[in-house]
């Protein structure tokens, strides 16, 4: 027999019986009283609470941005866009970017005019590591908690949102979404049929704790992190 | 070589006592509880959220025999390889024969617990492959050839200082006691190791049997940094991993980031639904995901603790447990540490060599109180214990129980040995507390109050 059949095997006699159904320790009830299984939609009514407005919904998203140490730029038109990305450009130093094929990243390739490493076809992973910022475009954005939602068809792949040292996000603003159920609803009716074979909810720079549980950004992905939402 | 029962109590005695030792977990633990809280008064209703977790993992445990094979069905479906892997030796060969076959020199790795179960980097590295855990905590304490503390923070019972010194030791870094600097030298070392490395192995948070994903959590990038560039992307997780919907996330992701390290949402969380597909850039050419059992299914079969499989190894019972922030976490001797490893341990690895963790407890209840998925983690220790003790009843217990049972059943009786516990506890003071005392055990470190010159029933009598 082979482990795949004895596992399955065991697993089948193992669910023969029954386990007592959760039941809710600490709100009263008795330990295994019946319990009603809740539609996965019915759980966003105890999740954190987001607001019905865009207004709102910007708003926690800046809060969020704020606290994760996220650079949130809400920016108003095209020269608004272009003039962030040249200040960011300017500020760092930037040489060299990676970046993917898309009607936003494209503004920018042409507003930064720097040397660009393109990751929509197979690339070399020691020139993308040499660029200073990689700047792409993504699915969504998550008022909830202040996630980019990428795929890898969305931003140009795996590596280009986490190996250089700085992400650029550049988004329009239809794209903000009020929490993660209405993102993973987005993947499904966009993608259902061929899922991309990476998708990522990114919150914030990478972060450490690991040493005296002190926070430290950029462990190993971007120490920045900076959207340019228009 | 001594039992694992008497390493854990001579570990305790020594550990108990050391003070920067328990500073240093204290003022870690009291950092997370702080932010822990925070996010937790964010949710709309924590308890009705704990309570559909539970439900929804009890559903895909209950369920495993459909949502594994779908799992895995679309899984395959994609381009993956899945193996099945009975036991941790049969886990360690796929994982070496993928490897050989690659002709791989140099392996990353991102942090996996099921990997530390299987002892996986000794095995590769007894074969001469270079493995390298990537995750800081994880370089950490491979550094200093020690296990994980913690199955969430591992290196949490190390100082700045520690680190530093470790770093200057063995990477020959200058010493500092910034963390952001020792974070840097960490960075720039692994760096080389990401591109040049071969292979790229990690665990999993969730498998989501829907849509055929494994979901991975992480604050640094280290994982998806290995997902992303070597050729071969190996998955090691345990079968007890699914989820049934994609969308079941938007509930698990917050809940284990809040119970697990105070966080909104961990910086990166990242589904993986197969190998580069046809149009895709970058990813492994290969990957393969291996299921483990490993006495998974023993635990399954017992409907009373079956719950402890919904765990999600937040860690959050660990950090609110008063045996594991006193004791620590390498003190226990498994892979699995606090009130979860006390539970699980039993059943992965012997009752009755184990069952000594099920006792050390107090049963106050913390970790099923912390539990995100609410498993009755303290229940389960009593049950551990009355198990162990049908399975093997120890011959001092069942005669003590017997005397103290005679002894009370008669009041004529009893009065007369608490006549004689008041005539004998003067001497009782003379060796109280060392070695000759007969009640050693308890007296070692604990008080034995003295008795009152006259009890209750005598004070009755006269003053009613
Ligand atoms: S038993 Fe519960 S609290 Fe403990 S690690 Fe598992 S999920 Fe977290």
């Amino acid at each position: 027999m082979s482990d795949r059949e004895q596992i399955l095997g065991r697993i089948r006699e193992a669910l023969t019986v029954t386990a007592p159904k959760p039941g809710a320790h600490g709100t009263g009830a008795g330990h295994h009283g019946p319990a009603v299984s809740p539609g996965p939609s019915s759980t966003r009514q105890w999740l954190p609470l987001v607001g019905d407005s865009f207004e709102e919904r910007v708003a926690l998203f800046r809060t969020n941005s704020a606290e994760l140490k996220t650079d949130f730029q809400l920016l108003n038109s095209r020269e608004e866009l272009t003039a962030a990305l040249i200040k960011l450009r300017d500020a760092d130093g930037w040489k060299r970017i990676g970046s993917h094929q898309g009607e936003l990243t494209q503004v920018a390739c042409d507003a930064l005019g720097l040397p660009v490493c393109r990751t929509d076809a197979t690339y070399d992973v020691r020139e993308l590591e040499q660029c200073d910022a990689g700047v792409t475009e993504c699915d969504a954005l998550i008022a909830q908690t202040g996630s980019v939602l990428v795929t890898s068809r969305s931003a140009g792949g795996r590596a280009l949102s986490v190996l250089p040292p700085h992400h650029v996000v550049v988004v329009r603003r239809e794209k903000l979404l009020p929490d993660l159920q209405a993102g993973f609803e987005l993947l499904k009716s966009k993608y259902a049929a061929n899922y991309p074979s990476f998708i990522s909810l990114i919150t914030g720079p990478s972060r450490t704790g690991d040493i005296e549980r002190i926070l430290v950004l950029g462990a190993h992905g971007p120490k920045k992190l900076t959207i340019l939402c228009l | 070589m001594k039992s694992v029962i008497q390493q854990f109590k001579e570990q305790s005695r020594v550990i108990t006592k050391d003070l920067r030792h328990r500073n240093l977990i204290q003022t870690a633990l009291g950092k997370y509880e702080i932010k822990r809280d925070e996010k937790k008064a964010a949710f709309q209703s924590w308890s009705s959220a704990r309570q559909a977790a539970a439900e929804i993992k009890w559903e895909a445990i209950n369920h495993l025999d459909k949502h594994l094979p779908d799992f895995v069905r679309r899984l395959e479906a994609r381009g993956t390889v899945v193996h099945w892997a009975t036991t941790a030796e049969t886990a360690r060969d796929i994982i070496l024969k993928i490897v050989r076959d690659q002709k791989a020199r140099s392996i990353i790795k991102s942090k996996a617990m099921t990997a530390e179960e299987i002892h996986l980097n000794d095995a590769l590295e007894h074969e001469g492959f270079e493995v390298v855990e990537s995750d800081l905590g994880e370089y950490i304490v491979q550094l200093r050839k020690e296990a994980p503390y913690h199955i969430v923070f591992p290196a949490m019972h190390l100082t700045r200082g520690d680190i530093s010194e470790l770093f200057t030791r063995e990477l020959g870094s200058a010493p500092t006691d910034n963390p952001e600097e020792l974070t840097m030298i960490a960075r720039r070392a692994l760096r080389q190791k990401y591109v040049t490395a071969d292979v790229g192995i990690t665990g999993a948070n969730f498998a989501i049997a829907e849509t055929g994903m494994i979901s991975i959590t992480e604050n640094e990038g280290n994982a998806r940094l290995t997902a992303a560039l070597p050729k071969v992307m190996i998955s090691l997780l345990g079968i007890e991993k699914v989820l049934p919907r994609m969308e079941d996330l938007a509930l698990f992701l917050p809940m284990l980031a809040t119970a697990g390290a105070g966080q909104a949402l961990t910086c990166y969380n990242s589904l993986y639904g197969g190998p580069r597909q046809p149009g895709e850039s970058d990813g492994p050419e290969q990957y393969h995901v291996v299921l483990l059992d490993n006495r998974r299914t023993e635990l399954l079969a017992d409907a009373e603790q079956r719950d402890a499989l919904h765990c999600i190894r937040c860690g959050a019972c660990l950090n609110v447990c008063p045996i594991y922030r006193n004791v620590g976490g390498h003190t226990y001797g498994t892979t699995y540490s606090g009130p979860i490893g006390s539970v699980i341990t039993p059943h992965l690895r012997g009752l009755q060599e184990w069952k000594h963790l099920s006792f050390a407890s107090s049963l106050c209840g913390a970790c099923t109180e912390a539990c995100p998925v609410k498993i009755d983690l303290h229940h389960h220790l009593l049950q551990n214990r009355r198990n162990s003790a049908h399975e093997k009843p120890s011959v001092i217990e069942k005669i003590t129980f017997k005397i103290a049972g005679f002894v009370m059943n008669r009041p004529g009786l009893y009065a007369v040995v608490k006549k004689l516990a008041r005539l004998f506890q003067p001497l009782h003071k003379l060796v109280k507390g060392t070695r000759l005392d007969p009640a050693y055990a308890w007296t070692q470190s604990r008080d034995l109050p003295t008795l009152p010159a006259e009890s209750f029933k005598d004070w009755w009598k006269k003053n009613k």
